[in-house]
């Protein structure tokens, strides 16, 4: 099993999973999407806009989950010095950064109908905004550094100090007054929404995860070629594609 | 291995001190950083005087009154209440009984000008026929208060 860890075993592995969970993650997303916009019912205080809730709840909960991942891909570089941690904890960055980005949008788009502004600047909205700020920062710093293990190393570190803001993004709602409402699903007790719409918001979860998955594989692919490219085996590799 | 298990201990012991500092500073702004104060609050003086602020809580039914663009209605924690006024265009929930966040400032002892009204809503989603049969008053118009949320109150757990 550890001698997948090693890029030249993982890169051809990763190579033959990505069809299959992309599969997946299309095929969940799309019945996802359909039962969300088409079979669940209207919400009785918010109508059809709701609807927005299976684009921005699950990609909310990507951007925190895709977050963690990458902290403990750094931690994990930081300690074991594995290679592959590093190439994973950067490959998170830029798609954490997007639903992070997608979350903003489409809360922004669900707050001017519901709550009647764009934006506020309560300590949900607020976090959310910091933790695109630190996927940023993240990302600007394996930039700046040339030297992949040493960028990896200053990223690790700015992801692991980030990590406190991932518990003040989830208890926001219910240690302050915020204009955002609290959480609906991961609560104690029962979710308090109805199961015809807890089901697809749930499956997007999932094919949100998926498509993560897939997406993060594709990334290290690339990145495991761009770090290896004087090796032999990556030599064999290109040739083989000619 | 013991270089590695020093690392693990340097990584874990700077993310959880981090982590418990973090959360100190936070605690310390835990009364600073609300989005809004409850009628209660701004009647006890809690709230800033000669200042904008936000209040929020329920609108109470039956006192909305509409004149042109000029609306006027009360706000409640269902201990106090406070008067707000605003001229504008209300967002789609705003309703009776349902919970607003009101920013501008307080004009008498308990009458507040607003320039912004914001609708909050609660975290219960479910079709409209559920909903009626809880008895919700935008279901049941002139029925009794739906059991509002900590949230729309503006009590912290």
């Amino acid at each position: 099993m550890l001698s997948y860890a090693a890029p030249k075993n993982f890169y051809p592995f990763a190579g033959k999973l990505i069809p299959w969970i992309g599969f997946a993650a299309v095929v969940t997303l799309a019945f996802g999407l359909y039962l969300g916009l088409f079979v669940a019912p209207a919400d009785y205080q918010q109508g059809q806009s709701y609807r927005i809730m299976f684009i921005h709840v699950p990609s909310a909960w990507m951007s925190m989950f895709v977050y963690v991942v990458m902290a403990a891909a750094g931690a994990a570089s930081l300690v074991w010095k594995t290679k592959l941690a590093e190439v994973l904890a950067s490959a998170c960055a830029p798609i954490g950064a997007s639903f992070t980005l997608i979350t903003l949008v489409t809360g922004s788009l669900w707050g001017k109908p519901m709550w009647g502004t764009w934006w506020a600047w309560d300590a949900r909205l607020t976090s959310e905004l910091i933790l695109l700020f630190l996927y940023i920062g993240v990302m600007a710093l394996q930039a700046s550094i040339d030297d992949p293990r040493r960028a990896a190393r200053a990223a690790a570190v700015l992801a692991l100090v980030g990590v406190v803001n991932i518990p003040v993004i989830h208890f926001s709602v219910e240690w302050w007054n915020t204009l955002h409402q609290p959480a609906s699903v991961s609560k104690l007790g029962m979710p308090s929404i109805h199961p015809s719409m807890l089901a697809p918001l749930l499956l997007m979860a999932v094919g949100f995860k998926l498509y993560f998955v897939a997406m993060v594989l594709v990334r290290m692919r690339y990145q495991i070629l761009e770090r290896e490219r004087h090796t032999q085996w990556v030599a064999q590799v290109v040739e083989s594609e000619k | 291995m013991k270089l590695r298990h020093k690392r693990l201990a340097i990584v874990v012991t700077s993310v959880v001190g981090l982590t418990v500092a973090g959360l100190f500073v936070l605690n310390a702004f835990r009364s600073n950083l609300v989005f809004f104060y409850s009628p209660t609050e701004v009647l006890e003086g809690k709230a800033p005087v000669d200042q904008r602020l936000r209040i929020g809580g329920l609108v109470v039914k039956g006192s909305v009154k509409k004149d042109g663009t000029k609306v006027q209605f009360v706000v409640t924690d269902l201990t106090s209440k406070v008067t707000v006024r605003y001229q504008g265009i209300l967002p789609d929930l705003f309703r009776e009984g349902q919970g607003v966040v009101a920013q501008g400032r307080l004009v008498a002892g308990d009458e507040f000008l607003a320039d912004e009204v914001l609708a909050k809503h609660d975290e219960n989603y479910m079709p409209p026929e559920v909903a009626a049969t809880l008895g919700h008053p935008a279901q049941k118009p002139g029925g009794g208060y739906y059991p509002p949320s900590a949230s729309e109150l503006g009590q912290k757990k």
